[in-house]
């Protein structure tokens, strides 16, 4: 990635790919919608008609609501797999509420003496309901719907998590890799989808109950053809299909250099993290871009492709902290060396297997393994000054920020304040250039790659791991002011894996016998 | 016409109206009066089956309502309410066609009649056929509400309140022109109130209610002069001299109206009631009016003194 890029080069550059993911992303939006219109505004006539229902009906979908977005996603996983349809059931449980809210509040705000007359006069319950109460309600429902509109086109990016596609694919991939513009690329049309809508549903609002009738009938129109434009990622049958990241998408030493150097030309889906073991354990995808050290490798029982062409630059983990952290606080440096040389991949696989998939806590883990290795000592008095660790958000960084966090307690008088969860790469590095945490984790490959954004050249000329971190260590240093410490041991790097029983049946043992397996079948 | 034989309505254990019986005949007015909560508006609703009573037959035209199916039956009744329950989504036009509409009627007859009632209430249609009840004044929309409940000319008309959302002034310019409305004139009415000087005006009988109860029904005359308990007779106290005054006509107390004994030209009194004569004598300038006997034919002249006395003496005579 190229600095001097503009955000309007790279749109053009990546306009086909925008266009696509911008549709995706309506139709994502509109389809849950349709949806939970469909759903929503009988359910809100019915508990206007049985107000004793409304308390159990609306607090349910209030509660809905309360869930985090992502993890109601996660939970849609086991349920429905990956792709779209846990997107848009979790998008339509989000636009239910409001709908829902807006109908029977609307219905019961009617005038009552207008309903009286009408009964009065000798219209039936169900002329009352279609030629008195929804059209005076009409105004409140479409207040709900776009709400339920704004809140969808939001949440809407989160479907990149599960493979459903969107403009989240740039916004998260844009994060991870440290790429304004992708991010840009991603967030301003999500955000102006978002206003265009509400202004277009504020319009409808404001109309006079008269002339709402025939523009109901355009909207309903637009509804489905907006939510038509959902053209499923990826429907071509029949090979494997692989799901990756966002960050591994767009990376050199990742999506891009696998088709390059190994001319894979495997169909993908864009995932998260988060899901993408399970799911290939599931049997919903066949390859993901996995991490080597990753706990659920042991728990799915996947096995890593050999990278027989060495794409994936090495990532060994170590501590990063500012210059002038080090010099505020001297007693810091070894006590953060104590872990080096210390951890090697397998013992890493296995600590995050435990989080991760034991789902002990970090803490726990961190603690036991600083025991065993004698390195663990009882918390000091702390005094006033503090250390401010940050970790990004997955299990082997909480794991490390733990340790750190316990030898510093152990070993000097400096207090700890954890600044866990930081997002990616970009999030956590930030944090520190800002003086927003002193130091956290982080990995040579990254530093190489995503931070410094080295060019492909001099990439290509680091051959070993060692050249790798002096030269991430000696631009660092020089650029930012910041120190590599000593590396911990373990290599987190990239991989592709597979689950272990279908490598084994397909013979794909390298990426290379996967690119020629692709090919043949 | 109407015939109600014991109806009561009750919520749980509360008795909202306990044993209503009471009689309509064509072409009459009955006013349900009482305070609030005295059950007068849920006795009206069960006429239409708004509301269900829990016991009684409510016969109208002679057919048990409880086997017509409500809708239908509704649809034949006319309904004008406090609130005017008029559609704010619908034009004046609109709205007084809902029950022509619900009947089938065509376009053409609904547009005729529209035009027709819409004039007879001194709503020019033109101005007003095509504007919303929102730009309508109070009493616009209560005619308005009157028109949607004449539309389809239904012999029997509920009212609940009809005029107790408007102001004094409107309220008594409107209750004279229902008076002088011949579409009125011949309908079965029942009407709900709380205002005595209304149901004095425009009742033919009066149910006066309390607690669910009938405390009395008759004409106003039978209730101010022949009230059957202590509820009745205060009932009417704070207006009471007005009322007397209004429900007497100089029939009544003809035999009590002593004579002066003036030869001059007098103003002949067109006043029927009491009330009336006052007023003219009020206006006489003279102290002095010639007033009619219709049932004889007989003029006298009388005073103050004269037409107060008679009232008195009447008074104390039914009092004996």
């Amino acid at each position: 990635m190229n600095d001097q890029q503009s955000l309007w080069s790279f749109i053009l550059e990546q306009q086909d790919k925008l266009a696509e993911q911008t549709l995706t992303h309506i139709g994502l939006t509109f389809v849950s919608l349709l949806i939970a219109v469909l759903a929503g505004i009988p359910l809100g006539i019915l508990i206007s008609r049985k107000v004793k229902w409304s308390g159990p009906i609306l607090g349910f979908a209030g509660i809905l609501q309360t869930i985090p977005s992502i993890a109601l996603l996660g939970v849609m996983i086991p349920l429905l797999g990956i792709g779209p349809k846990p997107a848009i059931v979790a998008l339509f449980l989000y636009a239910l509420l409001p709908i829902i809210r807006n109908t029977y509040t609307g219905i019961r705000e009617v005038d009552k003496s207008v309903i009286d007359a009408a009964r009065g006069m000798g219209m039936s319950e169900w002329q009352i309901l279609l030629k008195v109460e929804l059209p005076l309600a009409m105004p409140v429902i479409l207040a709900g719907i776009r709400t339920a509109t704004v809140i969808n086109v939001g949440v809407a990016t989160l479907a990149a998590y599960i493979a459903a596609g969107g403009l989240g694919e740039f916004i998260f991939g844009g994060i991870a890799l440290n790429n304004s513009n992708m991010i840009l690329a991603g967030a301003i049309p999500a955000a102006l989808l978002a206003i265009l809508f509400d202004y277009l549903l504020s319009r409808l609002q404001k109309l006079n109950v008269r002339k709402l009738k025939p523009a109901l009938l355009p909207l309903a129109v637009l509804l489905l053809v907006f939510s038509s434009l959902y053209i499923a990622p990826s429907v071509k049958a029949g090979s494997l299909l692989a799901g990756f990241t966002p960050e591994f998408m767009g990376r050199q030493d990742g999506y891009l250099g696998l088709r390059e150097k190994y001319n894979l030309d495997i169909r993908t889906v864009v995932i998260s993290d988060a899901v993408m073991y399970k799911a290939a354990f599931e049997k919903d995808l066949d390859v993901i871009s996995g991490y080597s050290t990753d706990g659920r490798l042991k728990a799915f029982d996947l096995v890593v492709l050999h990278d027989d062409k060495g794409i994936f630059p090495p990532y060994y983990a170590a501590p990063i902290i500012k210059k002038s952290a080090l010099e505020k606080f001297p007693e810091l440096q070894p006590v953060l060396n104590l872990l080096a040389g210390r951890i090697n991949d397998s013992i890493m696989t296995d600590l995050n297997y435990r989080v991760d998939y034991l789902k002990q806590s970090p803490g726990k883990v961190a603690k036991e393994f600083l025991e065993r290795n004698g390195l663990y000592k009882q918390p000091r008095q702390a005094g006033s000054d503090a250390v401010r660790i940050g970790s990004k958000i997955f299990g082997e960084q909480y794991i490390l920020a733990n340790m750190y966090s316990m030898l510093i307690r152990g070993n000097t008088d400096l207090g700890v304040e954890s600044k866990t969860g930081l997002g990616g790469t970009k999030i956590c590095f930030d944090a520190l250039i800002n003086d927003q945490i002193d130091l956290y984790p982080e990995y040579s490959g990254t530093g190489l790659l995503v931070i410094l954004q080295t060019p492909p050249k001099i990439v290509a000329g680091l051959k070993t791991k060692e050249e790798v971190f002096t030269y991430v260590k000696e631009e660092f240093s020089k650029k930012f002011l910041i120190d590599w410490l000593e590396p911990i041991g373990f290599n987190n790097a990239y991989a592709l894996m597979m689950r272990r029983k279908q490598s084994e049946a397909l013979r794909v043992k390298n990426i290379s016998d996967l690119a020629n397996y692709i090919k043949t079948h | 016409m109407i015939n109600v034989q014991g109806i009561s309505k009750y919520y749980n254990s509360v008795k909202a109206v306990n044993k209503v019986s009471f009689e309509v005949k064509k072409g009459q007015t009955l006013i349900l009066l009482g305070p609030s909560g005295c059950g007068k508006t849920t006795t009206l609703r069960m006429l239409n089956r708004l509301i269900e009573p829990s016991e009684g037959i409510i016969k109208l035209d002679g057919k048990d309502i409880s086997n017509q199916q409500p809708e239908i039956l509704r649809r034949g009744i006319g309904y004008v309410l406090q609130h005017t329950g008029l559609f704010p989504h619908y034009t004046v036009a609109e709205n007084i066609a809902i029950v022509p509409k619900l009947l089938n009627w065509d376009k053409q007859k609904i547009e005729k009649r529209s035009a027709e009632l819409l004039e007879k209430l001194e709503l020019e249609p033109g101005k007003y056929l095509h504007s919303y009840p929102g730009a309508l004044s109070g009493g616009q929309q209560q005619r308005v509400g009157l028109a949607r409940a004449l539309m389809a000319n239904p012999p029997v008309l509920l009212m609940d309140e009809p005029l107790g959302a408007l102001d004094p002034i409107t309220r008594s310019n409107i209750r004279q022109e229902f008076n002088r409305l011949d579409e009125l004139r011949e309908k079965t009415i029942v009407m709900v109130t709380h205002d005595i000087a209304e149901a004095f005006e425009l009742g033919d009988n009066i149910c006066l209610m309390n607690h669910g109860i009938i405390q009395q029904i008759g004409t106003p005359y039978q209730l101010l002069f022949e009230p059957q308990n202590s509820f009745v007779k205060d009932f009417f106290n704070e207006q009471r001299l007005q009322l007397e005054l209004t429900v007497l006509s100089i029939a009544d107390v003809w035999g009590h109206l002593s004579e002066q004994k003036h030869s001059e030209s007098t103003m002949v009194s067109k006043g029927e009631n009491l009330w009336e004569v006052l007023d003219s004598l009020q206006r006489s300038g003279s102290n002095r009016v010639r007033v009619n006997n219709p049932a004889s034919g007989e003029q006298k002249v009388i005073g103050y003194r004269e037409l107060m006395t008679a009232y008195s003496d009447f008074k104390n005579s039914v009092h004996e």
